[in-house]
């Protein structure tokens, strides 16, 4: 296939210029210094002081007190003191109040919560105002309602909570991943000790705060601080009886096989390199944008992005061209800035990896497109790409990328479309584009991927179960299955 | 035939069940399979590594068409596999009265084992009733969450219930779609390959389930580390191997089934072995024109 090259201009930009709207960074009323929260207070870790920055500027947000192994058994036996004594006692229904109180604490602080994930994470304040905080508050509402009902989950009558959960969570949607982790565990009766990434602590802890202000019980949460040593740590506490993760399929390999033998219980949530398949049919306007929302939603800092997209060879220029176009309108840039599609990579060190794999596939032979959207000189930014002539064997095409970093492969088949599609170790998500109802349902079903979007993309909600296939992890999240992770069956 | 001279038997050669066919184990082994005194039974092949290798091959063909088989069809051949066990019942009883159980032991394991199947068979076409649901998202969305057969599963068959033991464990891997690699209990190896000539006879794509005879030790670590295997049910996993046979499965992430509590085949099944071989994949397609169908957030 050759690559169509395009002149990018739309009318939109002819003549215009765009002015910042920029979010005042102030609403999130940033502290020096942050404590990790342990047994319903903040107290000082033992570790040395680590600093997260804005990854839209490079420059030092706030300072972060850090666990040891220490504070992890400290908080374990938090956990398992609420567990025993309060929590698992309790009523669902009443376990449901605090959930319920928990969701309109988040929401009361949205905006405050929805400039914090922004500054510490990087992504744009139109995704974490729309998107990131709505969401987990929604979560915790949804599972607030299943506290009383856990005997309609098909798991018997009574199905019982597991004890201590621990739970380890990534960099690219910390507050909405630790609703994800938390309300679930919350709801059917555990309690948790929970770690957030090293470089987006800021908005868990704040959650921290919002669940003490509902009067949640000391201890029934638990949030430590520090890298993968402390993770490490946590997941493989001998008194944790439940095990979630949410992060790479490198880590969480690593999980699997040390709680082998343990009998632990183990979710894993973990990488993806999602199709996206448009069939010549397609409403080809919608796809364009699709397939923008599959890529660039997060800056591709996602999951289950859709990060290969197989276009039928019909169609294939001009949908090229109509994305190449589209892309280029992006604007990448400021997070705080209410116009800015494309945020900045979480970390310098992922920002490199994106780099590097981009590199990789330019010395393979692939056809590199960039928007040439100007980014700001500070801050650590990728700028929308799009990689064609790539083959199937590529390390592009192999390895979850983690940016916006789309690549391009045409077919001429649903067959072939399927036989692509599947052709990774990975099974997280999948996009089928094509106006014939049947055709879109013959290729969910063949499509070895927990998540299917048919004529859409990157749709969540807490009542639809997500999760992988083969290589991209087991346990369900969301739904009457995500209950399911957190309950033992009893008949 | 002359009176006086009585009738030399044509006993049986027990071989392996792979892809539908009964192959001898390609190393050529086999081992001696002893009976409750101690005396010798038969020969029963020496699955080897290969073997191993070989039956994964044919499991993945067989889940091709067993997966895309109608759950309806999928029912009525674990019922074919009843009642194929019922017609064999005076063979079955005779080999595990061989292998030790009493009388009276062996017509009630045998009784339980079709009802087990059966049970089962009525499975195939509620699992997404029970497993699976719509979901009622806050979105123009239809979505929906259906529970699929999760791929080839290796399965170390328990010891101690040569026939309900090994019904146990594989009636739900079949009814749930999926396809099996079954590695049966050493000293069961008869009973093991008798029922694989059931399932030869019921219809059974060829290939949905291999049984492979010989040494758990030198196989389930090979199936445990199979890049093409999705899923471990680890009944009958030695203590001792448990760790190590979880370890190699982390490699390519499987599934890993260890039942907890104590066994007992002979208690209601419940849905544990069920939910361990399903993945939920949920669809989401846009509801009409009036909606914002397809549209992304940009």
């Amino acid at each position: 296939m050759t690559a169509p090259t395009t002149t990018p201009t739309t009318a939109l930009s002819d003549g215009w210029t765009y002015a910042p709207a920029p979010e005042s960074a102030a609403v999130a009323a940033v502290k020096d210094r942050y404590l990790p929260f342990v047994d319903g207070t903040f107290v000082e870790g033992h570790g040395d002081d680590a600093e997260t920055f804005n990854p839209g500027t490079a420059e030092v947000l706030a300072t972060v007190s850090q666990s040891t192994s220490a504070d992890v058994d400290t908080a374990v036996a938090a956990a398992r003191r609420a567990y025993e004594d309060v929590w698992s006692p309790m009523s669902g229904a009443e376990r449901g109040r605090y959930l319920f109180r928990i969701a309109r604490g988040l929401a009361e602080r949205a905006r405050e919560l929805a400039v914090l994930e922004c500054l510490d994470n990087g992504k744009p304040i139109r995704e974490t105002r729309d998107f990131d905080v709505p969401t987990a508050a929604q979560h915790f509402f949804y599972h607030a309602g299943w506290a009383d009902k856990l005997g309609h989950l098909g798991l018997g009558p009574s199905p019982r909570s597991l004890g201590v959960a621990a739970q380890v969570i990534p960099w690219n949607f910390p507050l909405l991943m630790a609703a994800w982790k938390i309300a679930p565990a919350l709801a059917a009766g555990n309690t948790v000790v929970i770690k957030p990434a090293e470089t987006t602590p800021l908005s868990v802890l704040v959650l921290a705060e919002v669940m003490a202000d509902a009067g949640l019980p000391p201890g029934v949460v638990n949030v430590v601080t520090g890298a993968g040593d402390v993770g490490a740590a946590l997941v493989n506490h001998p008194g944790v009886d439940k095990v979630a993760f949410t992060g790479s399929t490198a880590v969480g390999r690593g999980i699997q096989h040390s709680l082998a033998g343990t009998g632990r219980r183990v979710t894993l949530e973990l990488g993806g390199k999602g199709a996206n398949i448009v069939f010549d049919d397609a409403a080809l306007d919608q796809a364009v944008e699709g397939i923008v929302t599959g890529i660039f939603f997060n800056a591709g800092q996602v999951c289950c992005a859709g990060s290969r997209l197989l276009v039928q060879e019909p169609v294939a220029e001009e949908l090229l061209a109509k994305l190449e176009a589209r892309a280029q309108t992006l604007r990448v840039g400021d997070p705080l800035d209410k116009n800015t599609d494309v945020g900045a990579i979480n970390s310098p060190r992922q920002k490199a990896k994106i780099d590097e794999l981009v590199a990789a596939g330019s010395g393979e032979g692939a056809h590199v497109w960039r928007s040439s959207c100007p980014v700001p000189e500070r801050g650590w930014y990728v700028s929308p790409t799009i990689l064609t002539d790539v083959a199937g064997s590529s390390r592009v095409v192999r390895e979850e990328i983690f940016g916006p970093v789309l690549t391009v492969e045409t077919f001429r088949t649903p067959d072939e479309a399927v036989a692509k599609a599947n052709n990774t170790p990975y099974g997280l998500s999948a996009g089928v584009w094509t106006e014939k109802g049947s055709r879109a349902m013959a290729m969910a079903g063949a499509l070895r991927a927990g998540v299917i979007w048919d004529n859409t993309f990157n749709r969540f909600d807490p009542a639809a179960a997500f999760g992988g296939f083969k290589e991209s992890g087991f346990g369900r999240e969301g739904g009457p299955s995500g209950m399911a992770a957190y309950l033992e069956e009893q008949s | 035939m002359s009176g006086g001279e009585s009738r030399l038997g044509v006993p049986k050669t027990y071989k392996l069940y792979v892809g539908g066919a009964f192959p001898r184990s390609e190393s050529g082994r086999t081992y001696v399979v002893r009976d409750a005194a101690g005396g010798f039974w038969a020969n029963a092949a020496l699955a080897s590594r290969k073997d191993v290798r070989d039956a994964v091959v044919a499991a993945r063909k067989g889940f091709r068409s067993w997966s895309r088989a109608t759950p309806y069809n999928r029912g009525q051949v674990v019922y074919r596999i009843a009642e194929m066990l019922d017609g064999r019942r005076s063979d079955l009883v005779e080999l595990l009265v061989t292998g030790g159980a009493t009388r009276a032991a062996a017509v009630t394991e045998v009784d339980a084992s079709v009802d087990r199947l059966v049970h089962h068979a009525g499975w195939t076409d509620k699992l997404g009733a029970v497993f699976g649901s719509t979901n009622p998202v806050s979105a123009p969305y239809f979505s929906y969450s259906a529970p699929e057969p999760t791929g080839v599963v290796g399965v170390l068959a328990p010891t101690g219930s040569p026939l309900l033991g090994l019904v146990s464990v594989l009636a739900p891997v079949l009814a749930t779609g999926n396809a099996a690699v079954v590695v049966a209990a050493q000293p069961d190896a008869c009973v093991a390959v008798t029922f694989a000539e059931v399932l030869a006879t019921s219809d059974v794509p060829a290939g949905a389930v291999n049984v492979l005879t010989g040494s758990v030790a030198e196989l389930a670590p090979v199936l445990a580390a199979h890049g093409d295997v999705d899923a471990l049910d680890l009944t009958g996993a030695p203590a001792d191997l448990r760790a190590d046979l979880e370890r190699a499965a982390s490699d390519t992430v499987k599934r890993v089934y260890v039942p907890r509590g104590t066994l007992d085949f002979t208690a209601e099944p419940g849905l544990g072995r069920l939910r361990a071989f399903l993945e939920t994949k949920t669809v989401w397609h846009p509801t009409g024109a009036l909606s914002m169908s397809g549209g992304g957030g940009y």
